[in-house]
């Protein structure tokens, strides 16, 4: 199957195993949302009007909807989170080794947060991090 | 045997399940009584001694009130985004390890309900998701304050997530490990993280309070502001949902935070005290939920000492401050651990 030799198969049976118990608790919590939620949506009342309906906005008439465009900060924000965020999940495998790979593991890594460091300090420098 | 391991499983996931909805349930009665004493209040006293059932009354307020869904909103990802947000809080207790391990009838069972070898990365997963849950809640309700509020909510979120990660990469230089059981059966007796990495754990515990949306970075909801952040538009269990995410997620971080830098179990002196494998069990769950506990307080302590941050003041501090301030700490910890180890 698969190509592998039959005793890799068996190690990944019994790893696969560890991720078991997470489906039970899967089953528990998706059972309690979903049950939890159809409960409360038939056992209240249900009386409504146009007014209840609309969205609130301090008490006055509603203006237009929120489909509305946001600053664009917000979004910088979530893509400088994505760069980053990659580079933060190198670091989990290096750091998970670091003993064994000693000084040259160091130092390589110190190369790799550097040059992490020079693009964060050009968006420093541009202003990427200041809100005003 | 794979059907005994599933049935203990089983149990220990429901029990874990229970305890996780009793805590955040009585977490918010917790709140009101600390606030109350903090404010010389007296805080909830009617229903039951000292306002004990409070909390049951709340929760059966949040089920039989009437569920209003606006006309405007995008009805499915209205429903289902407080269900996410509940859904992967639920999920982010199963890699804690409860306790060390009963022997019942020549079996040795681990009270954690699955041991992961990436447990930590696995939370970091869940986590993420969560910010989907706030998201598509505040998104789907088309509402100015909730869209606020959401886009507010996710941008912290994201921004704190990045240090977060990279305080706890200093602790797992140390262990070598990312399974939360072998990280807290490092820590056996008194060899507490803490004492490696002071440091690391102040940049996590105020990653933690950003994550947790708790004042002083409570801004997706700030009052003042933006009514109820973006949780304005819902009601009954809905926003029962909401509220019950933020408390349980309070409650992982601090069992997060007792496993990964308090010693989780571990209690001074638990090898000299001469008592059997199931009584230190037992001993070092109680242990356990004190750490909990005391972090729990902690998080309402500072609740009403703090006032909330501006948003340019959060962002600051976060991108400007907690990330340089955490690769430091990396590289220090990097430095110490090559001396120490040559």
């Amino acid at each position: 199957m698969l190509g592998f030799p039959r005793s890799e198969l068996q190690i990944m049976e019994v790893q696969g195993s560890e991720y078991l118990p997470l489906l039970i608790q899967l089953v528990f919590a998706f059972g309690f949302v979903a049950m939890v939620l159809i409960i409360t949506h038939l056992i209240g009342p249900k009386r409504k009007s146009a007014k209840k309906l609309e969205s609130f906005e301090c008490g006055i008439e509603s203006q237009g909807n929120a489909r509305l465009p946001f600053s664009i900060k917000y979004f910088l924000t979530a893509i400088l989170f994505v760069l980053f965020d990659v580079e933060v999940i190198f670091f989990y495998p290096w750091a998970t080794n670091f003993r064994e790979f000693g000084l040259q593991g160091f130092i390589a890594m110190f190369i790799f947060v550097a040059l992490f460091l020079l693009g964060f300090l050009y968006l420093f420098r541009k202003k990427a991090f200041t809100w005003d | 045997m794979e059907t005994i391991f599933l049935i203990d499983k089983t149990v220990i996931a429901f029990i874990a399940f229970a305890i996780t909805l009793l805590i955040a349930t009585y977490s918010t009665y917790a709140e009101r009584k600390i606030a109350a004493f903090m404010q010389d209040r007296v805080g909830p006293d009617r229903a039951g001694p000292f306002g004990i059932l409070q909390p049951l009354a709340d929760a059966g307020k949040f089920f039989f009130k009437e569920e209003i869904i606006p006309d405007t909103s995008n009805k499915f990802l209205f429903i289902i985004g407080p269900g996410i947000a509940m859904l992967t809080a639920l999920m982010t207790s199963v890699v804690i390890p409860w306790g060390g391990s009963l022997n019942l009838a020549g079996r040795d069972i681990p009270l954690q309900v699955a041991d992961l070898n990436i447990g930590v990365l696995y939370v970091f997963a869940v986590v993420s998701l969560g910010v989907y849950g706030i998201m598509i809640g505040g998104w789907a309700s088309n509402n100015k304050y909730s869209l606020l509020g959401a886009i507010r909510a996710s941008s912290q979120m994201i921004s704190y997530e990045l240090s977060m990660g990279l305080a706890l990469i200093a602790l797992i230089m140390i262990t070598g490990t990312l399974s939360m059981k072998e990280i807290v059966e490092q820590q056996h007796g008194m060899n507490w993280n803490i004492f490696y990495q002071p440091f690391g754990f102040l940049l996590f515990i105020i990653c933690a309070f950003a994550e947790c949306n708790r004042t002083p970075f409570d801004l997706p909801e700030c009052e003042a502001e933006l009514v109820g952040g973006y949780h304005t538009e819902y009601s009954s269990m809905k926003l029962g949902f909401y509220m019950f995410a933020e408390y349980i997620n309070m409650f992982i971080s601090s069992a997060f935070m007792a496993s990964l830098y308090f010693g989780g179990y571990n209690f001074p002196f638990m090898d000299s005290l001469g008592l059997s494998q199931n009584a230190i069990t037992i001993i070092g769950v109680f242990v356990f939920f004190l750490k909990i506990f005391f972090f729990i307080f902690v998080f309402m302590w500072v609740r009403w000492t703090l006032p909330r941050f501006r948003y340019d003041q959060l962002m600051r501090l976060g991108w400007q401050w907690m990330i340089p301030l955490s690769l430091l700490n990396v590289f220090i910890t990097g430095l110490v651990l090559l001396w120490y180890d040559k």
